[in-house]
């Protein structure tokens, strides 16, 4: 029977943490893009040009058919043998970011869709850009209502980081197999790497509750 | 000088001679459908500057949509609007045959006309403040300062000079609906626009909002055309007042004629069921 050795799991745990930055790195950096890629995403898929408005509706919907782990199997393994060549870190951050900016996307269109046609009217009697309205008039009526919703996607990517791991980028879960199979003990590594998702996941839960709660009070 | 019914063979899309006073807003063959539904039919109407015309008829007839297609809300199926001697949704290309208009065209004449809406259509995250000024600053290319200037004597115009940092949401029906009139104003345009602007309010904050409705007819040369079911007002504001049924103007005249003397038979229904109602 194996049971768990503190001793070990403290000799681990700075390896372990110098990992977790890389991890949190790539979870803000790939949440920063798709967060921004989403809304143009959204912008783009409700416009009146079909030119446009067809192809983004087309990438949300195959992109967010497909698994992560492929899309970005895809970016390392794949696309190098047509001359796009890229870390895996890259790879990884982008992969993350596109996934998810389809889903924000949708998000976005949520919010896009629950401000009322008569803004728009108002905005055409004004006679103002489209650019100008939605700035000024569309979009701060339709993101207040969805910023919970886009702290989800948050946690939803740090959670998917692991996959990084499959295409060599040394995130928490990847420094953790390298323990494993230099020591043959996964039992504290893995339970740590749990652990910590568990801790961070909870604190940004919170943090999305409390949002929802303050949203709730302001309406 | 208007006739109640006018012909359609007069009808002529190529702007009108020079030397005759131009209407400022010319409506000529307009037709707008709804799938199998006959909004405006053939509609021909005739503005001229300053000229206060009230719209009235039964729900359905098509007189909000003639407002709506007027503000590009809408789009039209056949005919030619005129707004100040410009086509409006069209735009003659090199040759002088009308194409449907660009974005730039559309914006320029689209800024003669200013509307006031039924549901009032405030920016909710904005103060009244910042409502009047917003379109002047980023439409116009008016500073700040002068936006502010501008909003600032708007609105006490309207009575709100105590309430410009006030949020829609904590303001009356009658004063949103006020501060959507300084709103509309603050663009400068030619002809104002007002959609059944008292429909959605209570009966004692009408009368705020008329009055603000009728200085402004008192004070400046503003061409208004408004769709309204408030009789009294119509008869006493007006200069002219159109009856609307099934997408055409079925009969108008002054104040006087239509109201004391309609010659037409669908007109005395509508207004002896009117009548009754109050």
């Amino acid at each position: 029977m194996n049971f768990f050795d503190w001793q070990f799991a403290r000799e681990i745990l700075p390896r372990l943490l110098d990992a977790s930055l890389t991890t949190i790195g790539i979870a803000l950096a790939g949440f920063a893009i798709a967060v921004v890629l989403g809304l143009f995403l959204a912008i783009g898929r409700r416009s009146r040009l079909h030119w446009l408005s067809w192809p983004i509706t087309g990438l949300i919907e195959f992109i967010r058919s497909t698994p992560l782990l492929i899309q970005v199997y895809f970016l390392f393994y794949v696309f190098p043998n047509y001359g796009l060549n890229l870390s895996a870190m890259q790879a990884g951050i982008i992969g993350i970011a596109l996934h998810y900016a389809c889903y924000t996307a949708e998000v976005y269109r949520a919010g896009l869709d629950a401000v009322p046609r008569s803004q728009w009217e108002a905005v055409t009697a004004l006679n103002m850009k489209p650019w100008t309205a939605y700035r000024d008039v569309i979009l701060p009526q339709a993101l207040r209502p969805v910023l919970p919703a886009l702290g989800n996607y948050l946690i939803s990517i740090l959670k998917d980081t692991p996959v990084l791991s499959a295409i060599t980028v040394v995130e928490i879960m990847q420094r953790a197999k390298n323990i494993g199979s230099e020591s043959f003990r996964y039992l504290e590594p893995i339970t740590m790497v749990g652990l910590f998702f568990l801790i961070l996941s909870l604190g940004l839960a919170w943090c999305v509750r409390r949002l929802e709660n303050r949203m709730e009070l302001a309406r | 000088m208007n006739t109640p019914m006018q012909s359609t063979d007069t009808l002529n899309p190529t702007p009108q001679q020079p030397e005759q006073a131009q209407p400022l807003v010319r409506f000529a063959g307009v037709t707008k459908r709804y799938g199998e539904l006959t909004v405006l039919d053939g509609l021909d109407l005739q503005i001229e500057e300053g000229e206060k015309v009230a719209i009235i008829g039964p729900s359905g007839s098509g007189k909000s949509t003639l407002l709506r297609v007027l503000m590009t809300l809408e789009g039209i199926d056949e005919g030619v609007i005129e707004v100040d001697g410009e086509p409006l949704t069209h735009m003659p290309d090199a040759s002088g045959q009308l194409v449907p208009a660009n974005a730039r065209h559309l914006r320029r004449v689209r800024g003669k006309v200013g509307m006031v809406f039924q549901s009032f259509n405030l920016f909710p995250h904005m103060n009244a403040l910042q409502n009047v000024m917003e379109a002047p600053v980023q439409v116009l290319g008016l500073s700040k300062r002068e936006a502010r200037e501008r909003a600032e004597e708007l609105l006490a115009m309207v009575g709100l000079e105590d309430k410009l940092e006030h949020f829609p949401a904590q303001l009356s029906g009658g004063q949103q609906q006020r501060v959507a009139i300084a709103r509309a104003l603050a663009m400068r345009p030619k002809v104002m626009l007002f959609d059944e602007v008292t429909s959605a309010l209570d009966p004692e904050l009408c009368g705020e909002v008329l009055n603000v409705i009728r200085r402004l007819g008192e004070a400046h040369n503003l061409t208004m055309l408004m769709v309204t079911h408030q009789m009294g007002f119509a008869r006493e504001f007006a200069d002219r007042v159109c009856f609307f049924h099934q997408g055409r103007i079925h009969e108008q005249g002054s104040p006087d004629e239509l109201f004391n003397n309609p010659r037409e038979e669908r007109t005395r229904e509508f207004l002896s069921a009117v009548n009754e109602a109050h």
